[in-house]
This record gives structure tokens, sequence and C-alpha cells, in this order.
């Protein structure tokens, strides 16, 4: 490859053909500010915070889209540059409701540190931001237009990654804005809840919808058994809101935390993430069973269902391919499900007293506890969920000096669990879980891979595939001997698309696909620490599989206490109980417009 | 002058450009053009130093040579008809009355750079030309290019109305189908433009002033006007004049001279160049030069005479821009309403008079790190017209 040879700030330096001006200063460890800018968008160029001279240009260029040039000498921070970027700062001061001491972003806010950074007067321009009234429709999102600064990042996290693009900019010049479709609240368009552009906002004009004081409510009330669980992929993510390297696993510090907020049990969605994999393996089997021995119509490939943000975009997007989704619940509302009937039973707890709060990767979760369908045990799954950021703030203001906790571990029932549960928080988790379970139920031997590691499943590509030849079969699985169990894995719901539109057009030569709404899986999902890039989510994903390594037991059907739950209360995955309680149904949603009436759209506004 | 020196000079400034208005055969143009070689035509334009009419002045024999040079099968002609900017209409008229010579020009652009698709995009204003447009480039097509089998085919597209889709990078975006919104430059048009491809894109003026050259010879071109702008130029006088109307005139002359033929005796201010362009008061009028080497112009000229409050003038130029930016980058979206809004408050006593330096200087920073020259022209009436008139947008 060409190599371009330029001067930074008169440091020589050379980079590849093709690289920027960002890219060449990247090398030098001249840190350019940007907001517009992130790794896993494409370049807009439109906040212009990153300008910077050219010698012999007329004007600055903007170093994140400008390509570096033979000979070309930049200045990164002159009198000029740092004059032009401090007035693009206090332009966007201006067009920004400024209130920090109310903001709930304050503290992780893009714009805040550059404002202070570069000592901008937020005071300098008559204020222009947009008063519209808070959107607070979705149970998920909280958007913001006076905090927002039209860098779009969301447009592009909604379009480029996800491919769903319910954030779009709309009007021009002075009226220009990031809306929904017709200016629609979130809640009622084809918006999934993943909170993609919640984790890119430099602002705090897209934040999760904080549950945190309920929770103090819930946790401080003296009649209420307040349990948590945690989601697998928290524990290799908590640790950067409280001061700690991408990538460290915490899971004893983040119980012990639990513990010292005040929590009453502390137990894990690993455990129903072993358990799902006993109700979808099974699942899967029994469809295969249909296919294949009794030459039955029923929907194949099966389709994971662990991931609302995916739920919700199936809903909308492929309302046609709803049978093909596994009827179970995710993780987290079997736990739910179960905390307020077996856990309950067993700990002779009124389920009416126990207030279950999950604490989640991700933001769709929200949407999905609101459910109407999720309460199977007369009351509602789960009560409140948590992000791993909420969490993160709850230990900050409880005073818990993080990184100095022992590790301690998860209480029982419900607290035991295995490697394959804890691999659903990465991409192809879930997966490789059900295939080491599936393959031993099936032959009676372990899934044929070194180490149980099943390597085509993992890494960050968009979409995977795998395949295994079943050989030396059990006998009650005869017709599946030889049968080579085709797979697939998407994350980002742009790959999930790709998947669905192979199967809608009946040439997918799938058995089973996983899908996970977020790059990357839940490691990357919308409720996680900010920032987020490529970089960081490998490094939570190697967390995962290390702890997963590091566990005795890494196959769902060992975990000893989803192995009596069976024999002490549900019986048989699949069996009458675990329908009951375990498995849910799915709204045909279709695009067409979601408002249920005017009335109540004005409802939603005014509050 | 008497009112019929003037009519008489006026007239004989006129007699000695009048190329785009001229009677010409524009086919047996095309047929000596064609039997050229393409390297011939482009050493023609670059030899006659044409530059872009639209205002920018971009040297358009190099243009195309570039878009010639680039590499690529497929390459693009089009003729920027989005004529939006508030005090021109000199395109509309050459739409009007000379079709033929601008789709000749597109052709011997074509033929230059080896184009094999050629439109116009025609500003959405302007719907009442589009369908003579569309049976004239038809004609073209039908009885022209495909009788003498030359592999080229004309099409006209409308615009939708905005004005930053006369950027030539906003108007491919929007003849892409998509918001149209200036791209990141580089790459210029002419090495990745419409589809990618290398696109040459001009003014409807030049392309038209192209067949005027191929057909007088450059020379002829190069002896009007001055030593850094050659050619006549199509002007659109609108304002506090008795003889509003499209005049092409030579390049060169001061706008003393030009305020003498065309003022109504009382100009205080003309605004060369329509709303992005500078406003220049009377004490400047004797050593300010039309052209490149004083004052450019895409061909507006607004004539103001005493009545007329140049606060109102600017706010309602700020008013049109903070509407009319594209608002993709910070700059221009928010910099075009706090100097709409600066000016209010001064104006209203709600800020100090200070206050009208910050915003100079705010439009200064505007013109360095705009994305597109929307944003950076917006220096030009803002800081010429608060420098020579102060007191009257202050108080």
């Amino acid at each position: 490859m060409k190599t371009i040879s330029m001067r930074i700030n008169d440091i020589p330096v050379t980079v590849d053909e093709g690289a920027t001006i960002l890219d060449a200063a990247k090398k030098l460890d001249i840190r350019i500010p940007t907001l517009c800018h992130h790794e896993d968008l494409c370049v807009s160029g439109n906040c212009r915070v990153c300008v910077v001279e050219q010698k012999g240009a007329r004007v600055l260029r903007s170093s994140c889209v400008v390509p570096a040039a033979e000979g070309m000498q930049i200045y990164t921070n002159n009198q000029k540059v740092r004059e032009a970027r401090r007035t693009i700062i206090e332009l966007l001061l201006s067009e920004h409701a400024g209130e920090c001491t109310s903001c709930y972003k304050s503290g992780n806010c893009e714009l805040q540190s550059l404002a202070q950074e570069y000592l901008a007067d937020g005071n300098a321009y008559i204020n222009i931001a947009d008063r519209t009234p808070l959107d607070i429709s979705s149970p998920a999102i909280i958007k913001d237009d006076s905090k927002c600064i039209r860098c779009l990042r969301c447009v592009r996290t909604c379009s480029e990654l996800q491919g769903v693009s319910a954030l779009w900019r709309v009007n021009k010049g002075n009226k220009t804005k990031v809306a929904t479709f017709m200016e629609n609240p979130l809640h009622y368009v084809a918006c999934m809840n993943c909170g993609q552009c919640v984790n890119r906002c430099p602002t705090g004009a897209l934040t999760e919808k904080n549950y945190i004081e309920d929770v103090w409510q819930a946790i401080d009330h003296p009649d209420k058994h307040v349990v948590v669980q945690t989601a697998p992929s928290v524990r290799v993510a908590l640790g950067e809101t409280l001061g700690l390297e991408p990538g460290e696993v915490v899971t004893g510090k983040m119980v012990a935390a639990l513990r010292r907020l005040g929590f009453d049990s502390v137990l894990d969605t690993d455990f129903t993430a072993d358990l799902t994999i006993m109700e979808e393996g099974t699942e899967l089997l029994t469809r295969l069973t249909f296919v294949l021995r009794d030459g039955k119509k029923v929907a194949v490939p099966m389709m994971t269902s662990c991931s609302p943000g995916w739920i919700k975009f199936i809903e909308h997007e492929f309302p046609s391919l709803l049978e093909n989704l596994s009827t179970c619940k995710s993780p987290q509302q079997m736990f739910g499900a179960i905390a307020k009937t077996y856990y309950a039973n067993k700990k002779g707890i009124d389920p009416a007293k126990i207030v279950s709060v999950s604490i989640m990767p991700c933001t769709a979760k929200k949407f999905e506890a609101d459910r109407p369908e999720m309460k199977a045990s007369g009351f509602k799954d789960v009560d409140f969920v948590l992000t791993t950021r909420e969490l993160g703030h709850m230990i900050r203001q409880a005073g818990i000096n993080f990184v100095a906790l022992k590790d301690e571990k998860y209480d029982n029932i419900m607290g035991e669990s295995t490697g394959a549960a804890v691999i659903f928080g990465a991409t192809g988790g879930v997966m490789e879980a059900a295939l080491r379970t599936a393959h031993e139920i099936v032959t009676g031997r372990e899934a044929p891979f070194i180490n149980l590691n099943i390597e085509p499943v993992r890494g960050m590509e968009g979409i995977k595939e795998a395949s295994i030849n079943l050989q030396g079969v059990k006998k009650d699985w005869s017709f599946l001997e030889g049968v080579e169990l085709k797979v697939a894995v998407a994350h980002g719901l742009k790959n999930a698309r790709k998947v669905m539109e192979q199967v809608n057009e009946g040439r997918s030569p799938y058995h089973f696909i996983e899908i996970m709404a977020c790059p990357g899986g839940c490691i990357g999902g919308g409720g996680q620490p900010i920032p987020t890039n490529v970089e960081i989510r490998k490094k939570r994903a190697e967390a995962i599989y290390s702890a997963d390594q590091s566990l005795p037991i890494r196959k769902s059907h060992e975990n000893p206490e989803v192995q009596i739950l069976y024999r002490d209360f549900l019986g048989e995955p699949l069996g009458h109980k675990s329908h009951e309680l375990l498995h849910t149904h799915y709204t045909k949603r279709g695009l067409e417009f979601h408002m249920k009436s005017k009335k109540n759209q004005k409802q939603v506004i005014a509050c | 002058m008497e009112p019929e020196d003037l009519n008489r000079r006026l007239e004989e400034l006129k007699q000695r450009v009048n190329l785009i208005f001229k009677n010409i055969d524009c086919e047996a143009i095309l047929n000596d053009v064609l039997r050229e070689t393409p390297r011939t035509v482009l050493s023609k334009i670059i030899a006659s130093g044409l530059s872009g009419r639209g205002g920018a002045g971009f040297p358009t024999g190099i243009k195309w040579q570039g878009a010639a040079n680039a590499d690529g099968k497929i390459k693009y002609v089009i003729c920027n008809a989005d004529e939006g900017e508030p005090g021109t209409f000199k395109d509309r008229q050459i739409l009007d009355e000379e079709p033929d010579k601008v789709i000749a020009g597109m052709i011997i652009c074509a033929h230059a750079i080896g184009a094999k698709e050629g439109y116009i995009y025609l500003r959405g204003e302007y719907a009442f030309l589009y369908r003579k447009l569309v049976s004239k480039c038809e004609e073209w097509n039908r009885f022209f290019l495909s009788n003498r089998n030359i592999d080229f085919t004309l099409f006209v597209r409308l615009g939708a109305g905005a004005y930053v889709c006369g950027e030539e990078t906003a108007l491919i975006e929007s003849m892409e189908g998509k918001r149209g919104e200036p791209r990141n430059k580089p790459p210029l048009p002419v090495i990745s433009g419409y589809k990618g491809c290398p696109t040459v894109i001009n003014n409807v003026e030049t392309l038209a002033y192209a067949v005027m050259i191929m057909s007088d010879g450059p020379e002829h071109f190069r002896s009007m006007g001055t030593k850094n702008s050659m050619g006549g130029k199509v002007f659109s006088i609108s304002g506090d004049s008795p003889r509003k109307g499209v005049y092409e005139l030579p390049l060169g002359m001061t706008l003393y001279e030009f305020v003498e033929l065309l003022g109504d005796g009382d100009t205080k201010a003309v605004q060369v160049g329509g709303s992005s362009g500078t406003c220049v008061p009377r004490k400047k009028f004797a050593d300010t030069i039309i052209g490149f080497e004083g004052v450019p112009t895409g061909g507006s000229m607004i004539l103001f005479n005493s009545s007329r409050s140049m606060y109102h003038v600017l706010k309602n130029y700020l008013e049109f821009f903070q509407e009319e930016s594209c608002g993709q980058c910070t700059p221009c979206r928010v910099g075009c309403q706090q100097l709409l809004k600066g000016i209010e408050a001064i104006r209203a006593g709600e800020r100090p008079l200070s206050y009208l330096d910050r915003l100079r200087n705010l439009a200064v920073i505007m013109s360095v790190s705009s994305k597109c020259s929307l944003g950076q022209s917006l220096v030009n009436p803002f800081n010429s017209i608060t420098g020579h008139f102060r007191e009257e947008v202050c108080y």
C-alpha cells in the first residue's frame, strides 16, 4: 500500500494512503477533539470541532474527513484553531440547554468536558435550545431535544448499525432536529428500545429512563423483600463505570456491592440462562423431531428470543416469522417468574411482597419487563430494570469503595450458574451454550470442539455460521443420525435483517439462528457503560470467555440448582408448569402507525 | 449624464459583449466542434480564460480537464440551473430564451470529457420551464445526438426548492434522491460526483459561454473584460434602479460607472453577488471593480437608495440564511441563527453594542470553519454591512 508523509505540528509522520488527518494525529499521540465522530459509524464531518489548520489552505480542514496528503503541513493547536474550536463549542452550547446540575449525563458528557477543556463560555451567545417537552413516552429511553447538538450519531447508529431508522433528521436550517416518524413519541414508532443511540449520544439528549429512586424506595421499604438478578454481561462491564479498565471481571465485587446497597437476596440471571438452554434446547429438538421425523409443518429455523430489542424488531419488521421465534421468555423474565413462585415458596415469602429487580446491559429490557403478558404468576415478573450504568450510579451514591471490596458469592437458591450461562453475554454465546447441551442430549457425548469452545460462533463478525455433523446419536434420536445441524449467529439488527430476509424468502439453510439486537451481543448493549467501541467490546467478550473457562461446570444441563428446580417444581422441560411460567407469545406489530388514538398521544406528551 | 446619453452608453456596452443572447446556429457550431479532438476543445476553453459564472469563479477549462483525466467509464455533465441566490434571475432568462445554447454547451463539455449523460438540474421554482426544457432535450436527443450516433443523452431534473442544492455536492445528493446537503470534500465532483462518477457541474451561463467561445474563438472572449476577469457577464439588476432587468455587460467596470448607468441617482449601496455577496457603500464605488480583482459576482446586483434601512436588508438576508442552511454543520446552522438573534438583540438593547464585534468575529470563524460555501460566504454580507453601516444596524 502507498504511504504518505506529512507533518503535524512540525513533527513528521507517515501513514497509509486513505488515512485521515485524525488518524495521522493519533499515530503521533496528538489528540484532536471530536464530537460527531464515532469509531463505530461512518464519518460525518458536521460538528467541525475537529478543525485544524493546513498550511496554504484558505479554510480550516475538518480532520475526521480530510484524507492525509503528501507533503501536507497541519497545525492542530494554534491561535486560529483554538479560537475556531472554542467558538464552535460555544455555538453548540448556545443550542444546548446547559443545565448540567440537573442533567443525568453530567460527568459523562462529551460536550461538557470539551467546554471545560476549551474554557468555553456557555453564555457567549443567546441560548436557542429547542424547548420541546421531554419525550418520556417510552419505558426505556428519554429523548430531550433541548440537549441535542445535532451531531447525528444517534441517527447514524439507528440506520447504519441497526438498520432501523427510528430516529431521523427532519427539517433544515434553524429547524433541523432529530425526530421520529412524524415527530411522534418514541413509544409509538418502530423503535426497538435497543439503546444504541443512548450509548453514542455525546450529551444528555438521549438517556435511559432511570428507575434508581424506585429501587431505593423498594429497598428502604420494611415489608418488601427485594431480590436482584444480574445479567451475564454486567459483570464484565460494571467496573468501567467505577474506574476500572474495560475487560475486568468484577462478579465478586458486584455481589458484595449489591448486598451493601441493601438487596435482600443477590441472585444470578445466569441461573435462568441455564434454564433457558434447557427449555430452548428442548424446544429446538422437539421442532426438529416434528419436521425431520414426523414430517409435520413446524416453523424452522427456530430463532432465539433472549434479546428484547430483537423481539420488538421482528414483531415490527417480520411479523409473519413470529412462529419461528422460540416461545421461551428471556432469562430475565424467566427469573422473575420463578422468583415469585418457586423462590417465594421455598423461602416462605408472600410473592406480593417480593420486589424483583434486574441489572441488565440493556434498555430494551425495561420495555420487556413492562409487556402485559409478562405476569404469568399473577405478579409482574420483573418490577424494575436497571442498566449497568444505573447500578454504577447507585454504587457511587451509596459511597461504596467498589475497587476495595472483597469478593462475595451469590445467595442461593437461584445463584448457581455454569460457564454456558456466562457466555450468553457475548454474541454467539446462546448458540454455543445450546449446542453444548443439545449435542450431549442427542449423542450422549460432549460437543466435538477443543475445550468445549465452539470457536466458529465466537467473534465480532456480523453474521457467523457453523455446522455440526451429528454422528453416533442415541436410539431416541436416530432420525438425526448423519444430519448436519446448521446454525447461524447474527448481532446488530442490520445483520439480523439480512438473515431474516433469507428466511422470509425461504432460502435459509439453517436449523437454529441466534440473534442479538446489539453489536457484539449484550456486552455491547444499550445499557452498558459509555463509551463503547470495537476494542472495548472485544475486551468485554474476552472477559466473558475467560469467566466461562474458569468455571467448574460449563454445561447448562449440569447446573445442580436447575436440576433441583425441575425435580421439585417444574417437572420437565416444556412441561405444563414451564409452559405456564417460562414461555410467552408475541404481538404482530407491523410497521403501521402505532398510536392508539389522538387522545392517547396527547396524554403521553402532557405527562 | 442625460437619460439619452445613458441609454446610448448602455446600448454601446451591451453591443460590445452581446454573446449570450446573440443569434447563432448551434447545430452548425456543434458539427464543427465534434470534428475536433476533445484535447483541442479543452485547450480552447482553457485558453479563453472562462471561469465559473455561478459566482465562485473556478476556471472552467481546468474543471473539465480534471474530469477528462479522471478514471471512470461513466462520466456526467450537469447543468446547474438551481438559480436560488436572492436577486439573481439571469439563468431563468437564458434558459427561457437560449435553451439551445445551454444544451449545446453541455454537448461540448460531454465531448471534451467523454460524458455519456447530461442533466439539467432545474430550480424547483422554475417548474414553468420544465416542460419546455424536457421537450428541448428530447428534440436534441432525437434529432441531433442519435442521428449522429453520439452516445450522449440529455435529461432534466427538477429540484425541490432548497437554496443549498445550488451547491454542487448538495445538488448531486439531491439528484441521487437523498437529503440535499453538501458532501465532505475531497473528493471533488470531477473525481467522484454523481453516483460516484467523475462529474462536471457548470452554471447555465458558463455552458452558454462555452458555445460562444467555440464559435467566436477564445481570443475574442479574452479580448473582453480585464486581465483577471475575462469575457462578459450577465447581470441581474434589481432594487432601486429605473432599469431593472437582465443585461450582458463586460467584466471589469467600476461600480461607479455601473451605478451611473443603472442607479436612480440616489444609490447609497450595492449588494454585489446577491445575499451571499458583498455590500459596497457609495464611498467605495469609484475604486471597486466588478470582477475577480474587485468584487466577484454571480450576476446579482441589488441597488439600495437612501430610503432603505440596511438593518432590515441584513435582517432579511439572515432570516433567509437561517432557514436555508442545510443544518448539518455547527458554524452555519447555529451561526446563522446567532447572527440574526444578535443584531435583533443589539437593536432591542438587550445586548451591548460591543456584542456586534463578537458577531463579526463569529462571521469570520464561520467563513473558515463551515462545511460548504453557504456558511463560508455569510461573512461577506454581514461584515460589509455591519462595517459600513454600523449605526444603521445598531440603532
